[in-house]
């Protein structure tokens, strides 16, 4: 059996069932564990205090915020290239559980930045490039809810999220150019020297593993809605012919 | 290709509208700034060049949506979508009649309306290279913009909503060109990559927006 | 000179027509019948290229095509002789100068499109037909809103003019061309409720 059996969209309802509660209950697990470890077990930072623990929160957010647009890039490319229906409704699925993740980095950002900055909101590259993406994700949902046709919805919010990707990606680059940063460096990064201590960086792990796994939760859960609701409709199309 | 550049323009000389609406709309917006940040030569000289961008880019965005609309309302786009002329001719040769019409008379408009806003001696020069590098990037987004609303009753809002994101960094560097001039640097790196962002613009969207373009006369 | 084998088409992602085959020779024209929403839209917008078949081919030599929807594409800022003359240009071709005596707009030339009747128009839409000189046409409803004489006079075009000089046509109208041509009811080919091939068959 191909793997892209699994795209179509009965094996899909038939697979992902058993996996949903699982999903989601190793992300109540994980958060659960990462926050309550992260905020009441680990000390206060010696130049930030216990505001730091708002990063549990923040870096997680932000991490998702960028990847769901990914995972929309690489399943529209999919819908595109070979037509699975469960690849477009899985971008469709995924981009408003994004938006939140957005909103979420930003809000906690903005919490953040207060004490540290002494400001809620700066015209940080890292920050403004999040607001663009936010624009994109809003202009993306915007074009689904647009098109009433299910497969031209499909084609034009997958090339635009094709388009959007690039453009985005030169929106960093442009918004970087323009001006220079408050923001801290990356607070993970595979070189030791940058990375955030240990004792932060433990809890944090669980706390990605947390929003990875609430995000995979989210989107099984909504891409099957999608499939019903493609499927009342199919049926209803086809009672209606009969 | 160019029959259909040529219908273009004259249909917007004729039907009004398609250069004067753009400009008036550009005049507009300058004269509005002065009563909303106050008539300080010190104020509007600073923010000039961002306005001058910001107005340009907002009033090639008003003439969007006429781009394809009117041509698929009177099914004229489903005979040209027939007609041995590939989609891609058919997207750059509206972008480019777009340009004719709005990014051509916004570029050689803004110095005159940089005037009134004390813009400084020196970014003149500036402001009519960037706006001259930048519109045709500006024109050929659009296009693609306007092609994915093809087909929607109140297309115009999302319209946009998906466009206006897609000109950040085009904005961005031609606005910072200006302002590096006003400060005495370098404006050549963002005058670099405004160019890129153009040249890259005008090469490949074309082949999305004519993609878009067929999905929508499906 | 075009042949259709085992074509099935969709409107919105349902099948409407399958199992249509037919072929249309040289000189002849095909009339297409059959209830409103029945597919005779779906089905030249098919045979045009404008939207993929489900299953089948539709073969005609490349180049040689030309579709004509119930909206005429007509600018009306433009002139009369400056409409045809863009469809000329877009189809690398002239203007005839006989076809504005044939489909009457010889008075009508320097006229504004926007100041024609509805009639006067839709033989400006036609006339672009004349002009740009395709063997194959695809015509959806040609005569809505034509009075009997304009009806008569593009049907004598037809007769001959087009398929006189070896062009064929296939027409969907409700009305009597008075062509001596075939018809393909449309009818007995709608698809069945649970015929394959339509975007949600997935779901289903």
């Amino acid at each position: 059996m191909s793997m892209w059996e699994l795209a179509n969209p009965k094996r899909f309802m038939g697979w992902t069932a058993p996996v949903l509660p699982w999903a989601f209950g190793g992300a109540a697990l994980c958060l659960t564990v990462g926050l309550v470890w992260g905020f009441f077990f680990t000390p206060d930072d010696f130049r930030q205090g216990s505001t730091v623990k708002i990063i549990y929160l923040h870096v997680p957010s932000a991490l998702m915020a960028i990847n769901t647009w990914f995972m929309m890039l690489v399943a529209s490319l999919i819908w595109l290239v070979r037509r699975h229906h469960v690849s477009a409704l899985a971008a469709k699925a995924a981009a408003p559980v994004g938006i939140v993740m957005t909103l979420i980095a930003l809000f906690t950002g903005a919490i953040w930045g207060q004490p540290m900055w002494g400001t809620y909101w700066a015209w940080d590259p890292r920050l403004t490039s999040f607001l663009i993406l936010f624009l994109f994700y809003l202009g993306y949902v915007a074009l689904w809810a647009a098109i009433d046709d299910a497969d031209t919805a499909a084609d034009l919010t997958s090339v635009l999220c094709l388009v959007g990707s690039v453009f985005a990606i030169l929106s960093r680059y442009a918004v970087n150019f323009w001006n220079q940063g408050l923001h801290q460096g990356a607070s993970l990064s595979l070189d030791k020297e940058e990375n955030v201590a240990d004792v932060f960086w433990l809890p944090l792990l669980v706390c990605i593993a947390g929003f990875v796994l609430l995000f995979i939760a989210l989107v099984l859960l909504r891409t099957r809605t999608e499939v019903r609701a493609r499927r009342t409709k199919a049926l209803m199309a086809r009672a209606a012919r009969a | 290709m160019k029959a259909l550049i040529a219908r273009d323009l004259r249909l917007a000389v004729r039907a009004g509208g398609g250069f004067g609406l753009g400009l008036a709309f550009f005049l507009i917006v300058v004269v509005l700034v002065p009563f909303g940040v106050g008539p300080e030569r010190e104020v509007l000289a600073r923010i000039a060049p961002g306005i001058l961008w910001v107005a340009s880019l907002l009033a090639a965005l008003l003439s969007l949506d006429r781009i394809f609309a009117l041509d698929f309302e009177d099914g004229s786009l489903a005979l040209l979508a027939t007609a041995p002329l590939p989609a891609e001719s058919i997207a750059l040769a509206k972008a480019l009649a777009h340009w004719i019409t709005t990014g051509l008379p916004l570029t050689l408009a803004a110095p005159l309306l940089g005037f009134l806003l004390h813009l400084p001696g020196p970014a003149y020069g500036l402001l009519l290279v960037t706006l001259l590098l930048g519109t045709p990037a500006l024109s050929t987004i659009g296009t693609f913009g306007a092609a994915l609303t093809v087909g929607l009753r109140r297309g115009g809002l999302l319209l946009s909503l998906l466009v206006l994101p897609l000109y950040v960094p085009t904005l961005i560097f031609g606005a910072e060109a200006v302002r590096r001039g006003v400060d005495g640097l370098s404006p050549t790196a963002p005058l670099m990559l405004l160019a890129a962002i153009t040249a890259a613009s005008v090469a490949l969207l074309p082949f999305a927006t004519a993609t878009v373009l067929r999905i929508n006369l499906r | 000179m075009l042949q259709v084998k085992g074509l099935a088409c969709a409107r919105g992602g349902v099948p409407v027509l399958e199992n249509l085959s037919f072929d249309v020779a040289a000189g002849q024209a095909l009339v297409l019948r059959g209830p409103n929403g029945v597919g005779k839209t779906t089905l030249l917008r098919t045979l045009a290229g404008l939207q993929p078949a489900l299953v089948g081919d539709v073969t005609f030599a490349e180049g040689t095509g030309a579709y004509a929807s119930h909206a005429d594409g007509i600018k009306t800022a433009l002139k009369v002789t400056e409409n045809l003359s863009f469809w000329a240009s877009v189809y690398d071709r002239a203007v005839p100068d006989d076809v504005y005596a044939a489909f009457d707009l010889s008075d009508l030339r320097d006229r504004m499109a926007g100041t024609l009747s509805a009639g006067q128009k839709r033989r400006l839409g036609l006339a672009r037909l004349g002009v740009i000189g395709r063997d194959v046409l695809f015509l959806d409803e040609p005569t809505v809103s034509l009075d009997g004489f304009s009806v008569k006079m593009f049907a004598d075009w037809m007769r001959d003019v087009h398929l006189a000089r070896g062009g064929c046509a296939v027409i969907a109208t409700h009305i009597d061309l008075g062509l001596d041509a075939p018809e393909l009811e449309l009818s007995p080919f709608v698809a069945a409720s649970d015929a394959r091939g339509g975007t949600d068959e997935a779901f289903l």
